[in-house]
């Protein structure tokens, strides 16, 4: 596959295999082995998983090494995880997180 | 009935906390020189922040083409293959540490496993331990900062060089610091285009300090390299001036540059609307101290007001049997990170061989170090950039407006009582990102970073302790 040097894959020399596709709220996004969920949604234009508590604002990521949670989303039904560190997996279902991703929770 | 965390084999002669510059070259000269180390890092791959490597996964036959100074990374990691193949250390990668507890000869780290510490919990023991924690960025808050497509610089760094990914097509790098000049040439190399590099303070603060710069050769022409990046991809930087908004409903649209006078404060009238579809921001790095002030280490105040543990000659911290190298003493940058960490490894394993030579370059670049904090430091009038409606706590959506009135009519004076009284810092991030914000807006100074626990924890792993 060509890719120009202008870009982190060909600059670095990068010879991934092929991407595989994770999904956002049913839409795939595909994925490299290695690259985080963050990253791979960042890779295709999203940049927002999450809504937050108070004002229902959309978040993604910030710090993006780990530190700020605000990228927390909802993986495979598992509220809070830290979209940056996450590895993606073929097949992984992302979900947009509202407020603390604990609805089922509610009294 | 839980069962007891487990125990990696051990004890170890050694337990390096971080793989960044400063633990790996500690973690190398400590096995050369007979030590059994456990090398305990949270990434997947050693390098820290700074030398973050590609994935594994994707194959990078050129990874250097994204980082400055590889070969010395590059040596040290190769070295320590050698190492770990002949079982002399072992590197421990996803262990988030999350707590140090014991004593000299006899410590424990704490630590969970997973890319992102959800995994077991283990227990590490050392008869030694050498935090090299490193740092992570300064965050100030400003209008529009929470709309996504803001991302730290440090973040921007880590996404291209850990993932391979671009965080957008056209990058505006802001805030203070010499890491933005990093980041905007290899963003720019990588295939982005950067309008502008916006640095609230300038250069010229190093220009008073010519002292340090001619006993620091290697520190200029770092800055050499960095400034011909930029010319070769035509970014400019403009000094004194901050991103004071960003425009976009659900996303970065464009932001507004505004000239700063010599305290920070935005001079009206002078805005500039620049459109780009992500804001790379970071003000400078804090040191990551959290692990050593758990076990009562000493810290200091360095000269742009962040805390660093306080080291002797040899890297020791104020707790015996405990050694620091690296940012944790202080940001200074990965050729310092190397030299202490080296240093650190000598004492620790007895070896005082050179360390008169290593310890005089080490001393060089403390003092450029201390330098290019007070250089960069963060000017007092930034507060003035926030309107009533800005987040000042992210995790817990603190408005400024909520967190003066905890001051101004509740009495607030200090980060502690405006906690109490708005949630700010009390989210997940524990205050890593607004706390010195806080502090500030409460007019005091921020305290040294005290977290019983540096990573969350189940409460199982946390029950497991008392039967440790």
């Amino acid at each position: 596959m060509f890719r120009s040097r202008r870009s982190p894959l060909g600059l670095a020399r990068a010879t991934p295999g092929a991407p595989f596709d994770i999904t956002l709220d049913g839409r795939p996004v595909p994925a490299f082995d290695g690259q985080s969920v963050a990253a791979a949604l960042w890779a295709d234009g999203v940049l927002s998983w999450r809504t937050t508590r108070g004002s229902g604002k959309p978040r993604g990521a910030f710090c993006a090494i780990g530190s700020c949670y605000d990228c927390l989303a909802t993986i495979n039904s598992r509220p809070n995880q830290r979209a940056c560190l996450v590895p993606a997996r073929p097949g992984d279902a992302v979900t947009t997180q509202k407020g603390h991703g604990r609805a089922d929770l509610a009294v | 009935m839980p069962t007891s965390p487990s125990e990696e084999q051990g004890p170890y002669d050694l337990a390096v906390v971080g793989a960044g510059p400063a633990g790996l070259a500690a973690a190398v000269t400590a096995a050369r020189l007979g030590l059994h180390v456990a090398l305990v890092d949270a990434a997947s791959r050693v390098g820290g922040q700074f030398y973050r490597q590609p994935a594994a996964g994707l194959h990078a036959r050129r990874p250097e083409a994204l980082h400055h100074s590889w070969s010395a990374f590059a040596r040290r990691a190769a070295q320590l293959d050698v190492h770990t193949a002949a079982g002399r250390i072992r590197h421990l990668a996803e262990h988030h540490v999350w707590a140090v507890t014991g004593e000299a000869g006899q410590w424990a780290v704490h630590a969970a496993r997973g890319p992102d510490g959800s995994g077991e919990t283990v227990v590490v023991r050392a008869r030694k331990v050498l935090l090299a924690t490193g740092a992570y960025e300064r965050q100030l808050p400003f209008p529009g900062w929470t709309l996504p497509g803001v991302v730290g610089a440090d973040g921007a760094q880590a996404l291209l060089k850990g993932a391979l990914v671009l965080p957008g097509r056209r990058v505006v790098v802001a805030g203070s610091g010499p890491l933005l000049l990093a980041v905007a040439g290899s963003l720019a190399a990588a295939g982005a285009t950067v309008p502008v590099v916006v640095e609230a303070s300038g250069y010229g603060g190093y220009a008073r300090r010519p002292g340090v710069l001619a006993a620091n050769p290697g520190k200029l022409a770092e800055g050499a390299v960095h400034a011909a990046a930029l010319v070769r991809h035509g970014i400019r930087v403009r000094n004194r001036s901050a991103v004071t908004d960003v425009h976009g409903t659900t996303r970065v649209e464009a932001v507004t540059v505004t000239r700063l006078d010599e305290e920070w404060r935005a001079v009206p009238g002078t805005g500039v609307r620049i459109p780009c579809d992500v804001l790379a921001v970071g003000h400078g790095l804090l040191p990551q101290v959290e692990l050593a002030t758990g076990v009562g280490c000493a810290t200091r105040r360095t000269p742009d007001g962040a805390h660093a543990l306080v080291v002797d000659a040899r890297q020791r911290t104020t707790v015996p049997g405990l050694w620091s190298a690296g940012e944790t003493g202080g940001v200074g940058g990965a050729a310092l990170a190397f030299l202490e960490g080296e240093l650190a490894a000598r004492d620790i394993g007895r070896s005082g061989e050179g360390a008169a030579s290593l310890a005089r370059r080490r001393d060089r670049l403390r003092h450029f170090g201390e330098a290019m904090a007070a250089a960069h430091a963060p000017g007092p009038a930034w507060p003035e950039w926030l309107r009533d409606d800005t987040e000042v706590c992210r995790c817990e959506e603190v408005t400024a407006s909520r967190v003066r009135e905890a001051v101004n009519d509740l009495g607030a004076r200090d980060a502690r009582t405006v906690k109490l009284l708005t949630r700010a810092g009390m989210g997940w991030c524990q205050g890593r990102m607004c706390g010195p914000a806080v502090a500030c807006l409460a007019g005091a100074t921020a305290s040294p970073d005290r977290r019983p626990l540096a990573c969350p924890v189940a409460l199982g792993a946390l029950a497991e302790l008392s039967d440790g």
